[in-house]
């Protein structure tokens, strides 16, 4: 085993990749056999609709956009249920992104629901605000998230608080902090270019699709190209370890709650400007559940150490899939948690070094 | 001074401090606070968390995280609303059937954290999503409880009179019970050290020959159980039941535990600390409606500021008695 180790740490985020690809390749298929209407994807731009094969191949979509050029950014809208997957899992995707780093630290953020809350409610407040600028709307949301994270990591990083207890905090307090910012009320807005940020396209696709893409692929970059990816992985592994080679994992952890609490912000703005309002009680309520089992289905340990951001948004994308897939199907949204929970489960016990050996031995016997 | 109190109950003390200066605070402020009648509902009232709150306790006390308390409540509430309302069923098998299903519940969780060694976290996380879609599953809208035994005895038969206008409810009766139980398993049976035993170090309890295995299916059988239970008392103090209700009780739970003095990584902890805490949480809410200018959300707040000040306090508590342990 050890001398396999290195090969093993190469491919390894690809075998970590297979269990959640692999469940969702299962439910796509379900759905491709089962589930009429499922896989069309439909192309509108102006006053065309046209099916997404049709639009490649015949000539009228690509002529009107011959002529005009510009619709290309953002007027070419991609429909169907494929791109509803990716469009509202925009939000735990995100949240998994940040909350990746967070367990691989060997924590976990309970409070990235509570600061989408808040940061919808900045955003909300501020638009209606006479005078402010629209960039320093977004700013004021995510730089809110940014010092919620910051206020996890101090208790987290610097005061040695368990995780669990001290982003439960946040995760209580945050929705009441939330409240007071929107005074109680539920903010709805009508301000075209925060609506965009949750019901543009971009490129054909939906805008929130377009942030997850960005923020995944600088997420990639700042951990795999520089060192910062090394530094989280063994932080989690053996912080004692990890201080006494020079690195200071105090920030190391501090840093990874500030990023959890801006992805929280990111999400919270797209949650908001989905409903084109922000609701303090509801915006992101159970999220930070779905982001922790996304990053758990993708394939990191809640123990931290190594982490799989591809297996995350895997993980989140599974369990759109599940939901959607239900919603097609008309099972109740009230009723879909039960499956939901028997995927977890499963997922679980698949992933579980003791039920592997166990199920290996009956398979084993078996046949002998 | 040799008889300063020992380290460890710091925590539990300064609880009860905070519940001592909250109800004084009240009752200074407020004309009519200090009625039995204010004390009575606190009890009554908070009676379906408190009995939540116990059951996490143990859950919390040896390590582990039960997330699924709110979903195991709204859905027993909702089985038993339908068994007697829907199918007939008289409502004392109605309860023994919500506590049976509650307690397989849990110790299905349990044999999945023990025997396949998954995350807590994540076992009582699938627990959750599953009690509460089967919740809808019984029945997708609440439902009243007409039942003689729930409008007649529950109401007022079994409260206990305590003078012509105040009545101790049997919620609150409940909650005292379960309390005593709580205290007693805690503190004087060999299951309650054994689950202090694996809190403190899982590898240690296990050398010593504990039964480690058994202990932790039973704890997450137990807290199964608590959940159900305080479903019953919920159903007792609404008259119905309800598949949507209780979303988050984990959270107030485990805020109870925490504001109680018992620390989330196990070990270190107390029964009777949940209990105060459990009134902390009550009496903040009181206040708040007393107040009558002050929105819920300063609830959430003020909840959220005391789970941190005990924390913090732990913290001190712990580094004070590490330094005392070396120095000595």
């Amino acid at each position: 085993m050890p001398r396999d180790r290195s090969w093993h740490l190469e491919s390894d985020w690809l075998s970590k990749l297979v269990w959640p690809v692999a469940a969702l390749v299962l439910l796509l298929l379900f759905n491709w056999l089962f589930t009429p209407g499922f896989f069309q994807v439909e192309v509108r731009c102006a006053h065309l609709r046209v099916p997404l094969a049709e639009a490649l191949t015949t000539r009228t979509v690509v002529s009107h956009l011959a002529e005009h050029p510009g619709e290309i950014l953002t007027d070419v809208h991609l429909y169907g249920t494929l791109i509803d997957i990716l469009n509202h899992g925009a939000k735990v995707m995100l949240l998994a992104l940040g909350m990746t780093l967070v367990i691989a630290t060997g924590g976990v953020d309970l409070s990235v629901g509570a600061v989408m809350a808040i940061a919808g409610a900045v955003a909300a407040q501020l638009i209606h605000a006479a005078g402010v600028p629209f960039p320093v709307v977004i700013a004021a949301a995510l730089g809110i998230s940014l010092a919620a994270g910051a206020w996890n990591g101090m208790l987290v990083g610097l005061l040695r608080i368990q995780p669990i207890v001290a982003t439960l905090i946040l995760m209580v307090a945050g929705r009441g902090v939330a409240q007071l910012i929107a005074d109680g009320q539920i903010i709805t807005f009508t301000d075209e270019r925060l609506v965009y940020v949750g019901n543009g396209h971009l490129l054909g696709l939906p805008f929130p699709v377009a942030i997850v893409a960005v923020a995944l692929a600088a997420t990639v970059v700042l951990t795999r190209k520089t060192a910062v990816g090394l530094f989280i992985e063994s932080v989690g592994d053996n912080e004692t370890a990890t201080r006494y080679s020079g690195v200071n994992a105090r920030v190391v952890k501090f840093m990874a709650y500030v990023f959890s609490g801006l992805c929280a912000g990111f999400a919270g703005l797209v949650a908001a400007s989905n409903i084109k309002c922000a609701d303090s009680n509801h915006a992101g309520l159970f999220l930070e559940l779905d982001a922790i089992l996304a990053v758990v289905v993708g394939g990191t340990a809640l123990t931290g150490g190594r982490f799989y951001l591809l297996g995350s948004v895997a993980g989140a994308l599974l369990i759109q899939a599940l939901t959607t897939t239900m919603y097609m199907r008309d099972v109740s949204p009230d009723i879909a948690p039960v499956p939901k929970a028997l995927v977890i489960v499963a997922v679980c016990l698949l992933q579980s070094e003791t039920f592997r050996k166990k199920a290996a031995a009956l398979v084993g016997r078996r046949p002998a | 001074m040799r008889r300063r109190i020992p380290a460890k109950y710091i925590p539990l003390a300064a609880t009860a401090l905070v519940l001592v200066a909250l109800y004084t605070a009240g009752c200074l402020s407020y004309p009519n606070f200090a009625s039995p009648r204010v004390a009575v509902d606190l009890l009554g009232d908070n009676a379906f968390l408190g009995v939540a709150a116990i059951g996490a306790t143990f859950v919390i006390l040896s390590g582990g995280i039960d997330l699924s308390v709110g979903s195991v409540v709204a859905f027993t509430s909702i089985l038993i609303a339908s068994l007697v309302g829907e199918h007939g069923v008289h409502p004392l098998p109605a309860i023994a059937i919500a506590l049976a299903v509650g307690a397989a519940l849990g110790s299905a969780m349990g044999c999945l954290i023990h025997f396949y060694r998954l995350p807590p976290f994540l076992v009582t996380l699938a627990g959750m999503f599953f009690a509460r879609g089967m919740g809808f599953v019984v029945r997708e809208q609440s439902l009243g409880i007409k039942h003689a035994f729930y409008v007649e005895d529950i109401i007022q038969n079994l409260a206990i009179p305590v003078s012509r206008q105040v009545s101790i409810p049997f919620t609150a009766v409940c909650f005292v019970v379960v309390f005593v139980a709580g205290l007693y398993v805690a503190h004087y049976t060999r299951f309650g050290r054994t689950v202090y035993a694996i809190g403190g170090d899982e590898q240690s309890a296990r050398l010593m020959g504990l039964p480690i295995g058994r202990t932790k299916i039973l704890i997450y059988t137990c807290a199964g159980l608590f959940s159900a239970l305080a479903g019953v008392v919920r159903t007792f103090y609404m008259q119905s039941g309800d598949p949507a209700s209780c979303v988050g009780l984990e959270l107030d739970a485990i805020a109870a535990v925490v504001i109680g003095g018992t620390l989330l990584s196990g070990r270190v902890g107390f029964v009777a600390g949940t209990g105060m805490g459990v009134l902390i949480l009550g009496l903040i809410q009181t206040i708040i409606n007393f107040q009558g200018n002050l929105n819920t959300w300063w609830t959430k707040i003020v909840v959220g500021l005391l789970v941190l000040v005990f924390i913090l306090l732990q913290n001190v508590v712990a580094a004070a008695s590490g330094r005392s342990g070396k120095g000595g």
